[in-house]
């Protein structure tokens, strides 16, 4: 998934540049256009399908073009019109009314042009949607319109544990930053449309981890996240109030996503500098748009599981996403659910941007608890379903499976078997996948559900490569006055040296002795090339430290900071204060040299002029890493016995004492009524006349 | 030089973010001293790994060389360094420690389960940690002991009673000599809650296997990982009569507060003296201040010359050491222990050499400032002891609290030298050590008493300097000075 982040990270830079030019001038015309298309949208929505498709394709398969072009692909050119046919079907179903000609002429020409597209098409990033064979060449007619997409890779890691990853992707056509109010909502989902479009949210991550991502025996995830909650967005730059739209953001995403995120405030909230920078389209990098924090203390439930399911188009009722049961799902050793909304390219050619909203669910099982120490997994003894149909919203719907360390099946069986393998860079990794496409009816065989089923052969699953980049993070030093951050970075590389960027957030009440920061590795001292500090403020904010790391090749790089504790006001502890406090993760991101690329001896049978100079496929991929959470005791007052008895104490005298003071000291007077005009009048003519008043 | 390996294995919980762990050591050496212990640690590992239901990581340790390994192992797992030992970097972590026990399993045969709590400085683990212990043993059905004697139930029985106060006088001396007594003593530095189990094997009639000590500790473990906060709602201070009874720090402490107010009452009536005895001798004010100005320097003499001497106790046995051993025909360690005795007894003379240097005689006003200054200090000294270590501080209360209060220059001189020494802290921990092997039912001889104190002294300046005790530096450099000041008074011309 970092790949593939990365990818469009860096395709957005370089294509930026390019269509910058041709966004701006095309302003105009598409504004142009769509006056006259907003009626169209809903009156020949025929047509409009069709060409929705065939631009996202186009995208999608530029993009892979572009990134993957000297990948080979392994597939049987069998497989490609069957693969085909089977997205015809889907597409068929989902659009009932779609335009059968064009399609048929489609096909023909895809009949022409297959010769050299199916590699493109084939080869493709296990984060990519799957995609239908359609030319790039035919002009789109009509604007684009919503897409989905979802699939499954199913990784069986070398620790024995089981890797699940559910991607579903929605995409998202619509011009809400220009005034026009959007109120037809067609796959993505209406709650977290109407809230981007009313905070004019830019880009928006968000995660909900429970457990900690264990790199050493597990490898690179996907899709990173922190432990606990972590929520990082870009504003508009035409937000001009960014604090108050970021705290009303996190109060309606806490509603939304039944979390705690209402306890995002200025304490826990940075602007780094240069760590999270957009994933999607656009150029404004100006850290004041940008708004990152976690939540460690964050537990994931079922209570966030449920209103993140409910975005899907499908629901939980058909599709990957039947699979999704909680008591399997929250009875795993990793859950992580995240939402991902940026701005895409629409087409290629990038004149306009649709959204895109990736939502991600990652869970590792542990087969030895469940399992009773057998090694074979099936679809349904992980989440007790199976499958049986894919999302008929969903325009495909892939299951993929790691079948890279398996080529000759001498290590698993998998059954049932599928003829498709897909093969694709995976975090500088080239990995191999079985695909099953559940929009085809001949996956699901003659019993109508799909149930993958792998045995394992031999006992031992062989060397797993050391992860090239992972960290760790720990307290050090006793007592409760002061003590040490200690933060590593572990770089696996053989020979090559690689920078990071290291951003640590701690909040105020660790109070940091920044001329205490050292940074070391191999022994020697480590001066970090750019170094971003802010000092945190009492109660008002965190400090911020982030600096970019030169890891030398094979070494530990050490980055230690002393702390003392603060002392909080007694009303500052939580519930529980011996439990400690949190220090959210700190986070590494680096551009890693890939592991294809270490290979310089070049095993592979490949063309010997392709493989002279060592940069060769995606010479460096970009990765996200972060430590685990620390839990740090601050000196607690004894919030027990004599303390309830102090308060109760002051209760009875506030109250008692209070009381009885004012019964005592005060004076009643009953206030006459004052009397009328005509009374006083009355009364000053007695007066002046000697008469009783009255 | 001690050169070791500690082999531990991390059980990492499901869906936690490690950030707090449980540990269960078995120390391990050479030879097959605790195999049943490290077989069980296996055991257990292995079947924990099968359950679910864990929210802490489980660190398995087995440590070599008992302590030292141990304090290797926390020194690397903590990234500090107290006591100059060397560690080689740790590869994993569990976050914070939530609590530990240390498993012990001597003989094969086991008939109960002795729950060992006195740490290092005399620190105790919280006393939830004592009752869960007892609780779980009680459901078991495992017998268990505290200082190895079991829990009799004649309370208001003469015998009952004096087997309770035995008890807890053992843990009152184990918990005064300040050294961890099992491999959990050092946890507890880190604010760890921790405590050793040991099986033994001295009642034969009972007999429990392996199993149902797996099942203690399972149980254990899994109370322990339910914690949401650390060991926190107890008590830290305690004495324990018995496994399930306690004497709490609301009820010991007026036994020592009532020996400290002796120093001082008897302060203050120097004080009121001090303040009193001038207008009776002379007359105005200025005679009360002419008496006083020359014995700054007869006081700060006596009070910086016990002090070095208690610097020279502190330093020279380890520093002389490696001279020793080349001119006397004795080890290393009886070298260091015969040079702290020897520099102890040294000490006594000292009121002479002191006199030598001062000018003049000494006055009336002089001893009793001196005495003055020897009370507050002594009682400062004490406060501070007992509110740490309280064992330590109330021990040597009963010692010091007499010859301090009764002391002056005009007591017979022999009689009062001969029970100060007698009462001298170095003569206290010889008792002690009588005292502690009479209740472990071990009495020893007038000759192994004795080597057994020597070992004690070298067991002290051991602890200190590879595990940073702080009884063997107290002693030597604030209550021995203390004790000469009061010698010196004793002497005083």
């Amino acid at each position: 998934m970092a790949a593939h982040k990365c990818n469009i990270f860096m395709l957005a830079f370089v294509l930026c540049g390019l269509t910058y030019v041709f966004v701006r001038a095309d302003i105009e015309y598409t504004n142009h256009v769509k006056d006259a298309e907003s009626g169209a949208v809903d009156i020949a929505p025929k047509t409009n399908i069709g060409a929705s498709l065939q631009s996202t394709k186009t995208e999608d398969q530029t993009q892979t073009a572009e990134e993957e072009r000297q990948w080979e692909a392994e597939t049987n050119p069998a497989d490609a019109p069957s693969d085909n046919k089977a997205d015809h079907v889907h597409d068929t179903m989902q659009n009932l009314d779609s335009r059968p000609a064009p399609y048929a002429k489609d096909q023909t020409q895809e009949a022409a042009e297959e010769e050299r597209q199916w590699e493109a098409t084939e080869v493709k990033e296990a984060d990519h949607g799957p995609d239908t064979m359609q030319t790039p060449d035919v002009p789109p007619p009509t604007p684009a319109k919503d897409q989905f997409q979802e699939e499954l890779v199913i990784r069986p890691l070398h620790s024995g544990d089981i890797y699940a990853s559910f991607q579903f992707r929605t995409m998202w056509d619509t011009d809400f930053l220009r005034g026009s109010k959007v109120s037809h909502y067609r796959l993505f989902p209406k709650s977290l449309g109407q809230v981007i479009s009313k905070f004019s949210v830019r880009e928006l991550h968000i995660s909900f981890t429970q457990g900690y991502w264990r790199t050493m025996q597990w490898g690179q995830p996907f899709l990173p996240s922190p432990p606990g909650a972590e929520l990082w967005v870009w504003f508009q730059d035409t937000v001009t109030d960014v604090d108050g739209a970021w705290k009303e953001l996190t109060n309606v995403l806490s509603g939304i996503f039944c979390a705690s995120l209402n306890f995002i405030d200025s304490t826990n909230t940075v602007q780094p500098s240069a760590s999270f920078k957009p994933l999607g389209l656009g150029n404004v990098t100006d850290q004041r748009f940008l708004r990152y924090a976690v939540l460690p203390r964050e537990i994931v439930c079922t209570e966030n599981l449920t209103p993140w399911k409910k975005l899907l188009p499908c629901g939980s009722k058909a599709g990957l996403a039947v699979l999704m049961k909680s008591e399997k799902l929250f009875h795993s050793s990793f859950h992580s659910q995240a939402l991902h909304f940026r701005p895409v390219c629409q087409d290629w050619k990038c004149k306009s941007t649709v959204w895109e909203l990736r939502q991600t669910l990652n869970v590792v099982f542990d087969l030895h608890t469940s399992g009773q120490g057998k090694r074979e997994w099936s679809l349904f003894k992980m989440f007790s379903r199976t499958l049986t149909e894919a999302c008929p919203l969903a325009s495909s719907s892939k299951v993929y499976v790691d079948v890279t360390d398996n080529p000759q099946g001498e290590l698993f069986e998998l059954s049932p078997t599928t003829p498709l393998l897909s093969q694709a860079v995976v975090l500088g990794d080239r990995r191999t996948y079985s695909v099953y496409d559940l929009t085809n009816q001949a996956t699901f065989g003659q019993t109508r559900s799909l149930n993958m089923l792998l045995r394992w052969r031999a006992a031992e699953s062989g060397d797993m490569l050391r992860p090239l980049l992972h960290g760790e993070r720990y307290v050090a030093g006793y007592g409760l006055q002061t003590g040490e951050i200690h933060t590593l970075m572990y770089n696996n590389h053989p020979y090559r040296a690689f920078p990071v960027l290291l951003l640590e957030t701690v909040p105020w009440y660790l109070r940091l002795y920044i001329h205490t920061l050292t940074v070391t590795s191999k022994g020697r001292d480590n001066k970090p090339s750019y170094i971003h500090y802010q000092p945190s403020k009492d109660r008002l904010r965190p400090h911020l430290l982030e600096m970019l790391v030169q890891l030398p090749p094979n070494s530990v790089t050490e980055v230690t900071v002393q702390f003392e504790r603060a002392l909080l006001k007694w009303t500052e502890y939580t519930p529980d204060p011996n439990h400690g406090f949190y220090v959210g993760s700190s986070v590494i991101s680096a551009l890693v040299p890939s592991v294809v690329a270490m290979d310089t001896n070049s095993t592979r049978e490949c063309p010997l002029f392709s493989s002279f100079f060592p940069c060769k496929e995606e010479s460096s991929y970009f990765m996200r890493v972060y430590t685990e959470p620390l839990l740090v005791n601050l000196p607690t007052p004894d919030f027990s016995m004599p303390y309830n008895v102090i308060c109760l104490t002051c209760t009875v005298v506030a109250v008692g004492y209070g009381s009885l003071y004012n019964l005592l000291t005060r004076t009643f007077q009953v206030e006459e009524p004052s009397p009328g005009l005509a009374k006083r009048l009355a009364n000053i003519i007695r007066r002046l006349r000697g008469v009783p008043l009255l | 030089m001690v050169r070791g390996t500690n082999v531990y294995g991390i059980l990492r919980a499901p869906r936690a973010p490690r950030t707090e762990a449980l540990v269960l050591s078995a120390p391990c050496s050479e030879g097959n001293n605790n195999n049943q212990a490290v077989g069980l640690l296996l055991g257990l590992a292995q079947y924990f790994r099968s359950q679910i239901h864990w929210a802490k990581d489980i660190i398995f340790l087995v440590n070599e060389h008992d302590l030292i390994g141990m304090q290797a192992w926390l020194e690397g797992y903590h990234h500090t360094n107290t006591t100059g030992g060397d560690w080689s970097p740790l590869q994993g972590r569990g976050g914070s420690i939530q609590a530990a026990l240390s498993l012990e399993l001597s003989s094969d045969v086991i008939t109960s389960l002795d729950l060992v709590l006195e740490g290092l400085n005399g620190q105790l683990p919280n006393l939830d940690l004592a009752n869960l212990f007892y609780a779980f043993c009680q459901k078991i059905g495992v017998l268990c002991t505290i200082q190895g004697k079991l829990q009799r139930n004649d309370w208001d029985t003469t015998s009952g009673y004096s087997h309770a106060a035995q008890t807890m006088m053992l843990m009152v001396l184990k918990q005064a000599s300040g050294r961890p007594w099992g491999d959990h003593g050092l946890f507890l530095r880190y604010h760890i809650e921790a405590a050793s189990i040991r099986g033994i094997n001295s009642f034969r009639q009972y007999k429990t296997d392996t199993t149902t000590i797996g099942r203690l500790l399972e149980g254990m473990y899994r109370k322990l990982n339910n914690l949401l906060e650390r060991l926190h709602q107890s008590y830290f201070f305690y004495l324990m009569p018995s496994l399930s009874r306690f004497v709490s720090i609301g009820y010991y402490m007026p036994a020592f507060g009532l020996l400290a107010v002796i120093l001082l009452l008897r302060a203050l009536d120097l004080w009121v003296q001090l303040g009193a005895s001038p207008p009776g001798t002379e007359d105005g004010v200025a005679g009360g201040v002419q008496p006083s100005s020359p014995g700054v320097l007869s006081i700060l003499t006596p009070v910086v010359i016990s002090h070095m001497t208690g610097v020279a106790l502190y330093t020279l046995p380890i520093l002389s050491q490696e001279m020793a051993v080349q001119h006397f025909p004795v080890s290393e360690t009886e070298a260091v222990v015969l040079t702290a005795i020897a520099i102890y007894t040294a000490g006594l003379a000292l009121p002479h050499n002191t006199h030598r240097l001062l000018q003049g005689e000494g006055t009336e006003e002089g001893w009793r400032v001196l005495k003055l200054v020897a009370l507050l200090y002594l009682a400062v000294l004490l406060g501070c002891t007992a509110l740490i270590n309280f064992s330590l501080g109330f021990i040597l209360a009963l010692s010091l609290v007499p010859i301090a209060a009764f002391i002056t220059p005009h007591t017979p001189k022999a009689l009062s030298a001969a029970i100060m020494v007698l009462l001298s802290p170095g003569c206290t921990l010889l008792y002690c050590v009588f005292l502690f092997q009479e209740l472990q039912e071990t009495p020893v001889s007038l000759q192994d008493g004795w080597m057994l104190f020597l070992s004690v002294i070298s067991q002290g300046i051991l602890d200190h300097a590879l595990y940073g005790s702080l009884v063997y530096p107290l002693l030597a450099l604030l209550i021995y000075p203390c004790w000469l000041l009061l010698w010196n008074i004793l002497f005083w011309k």
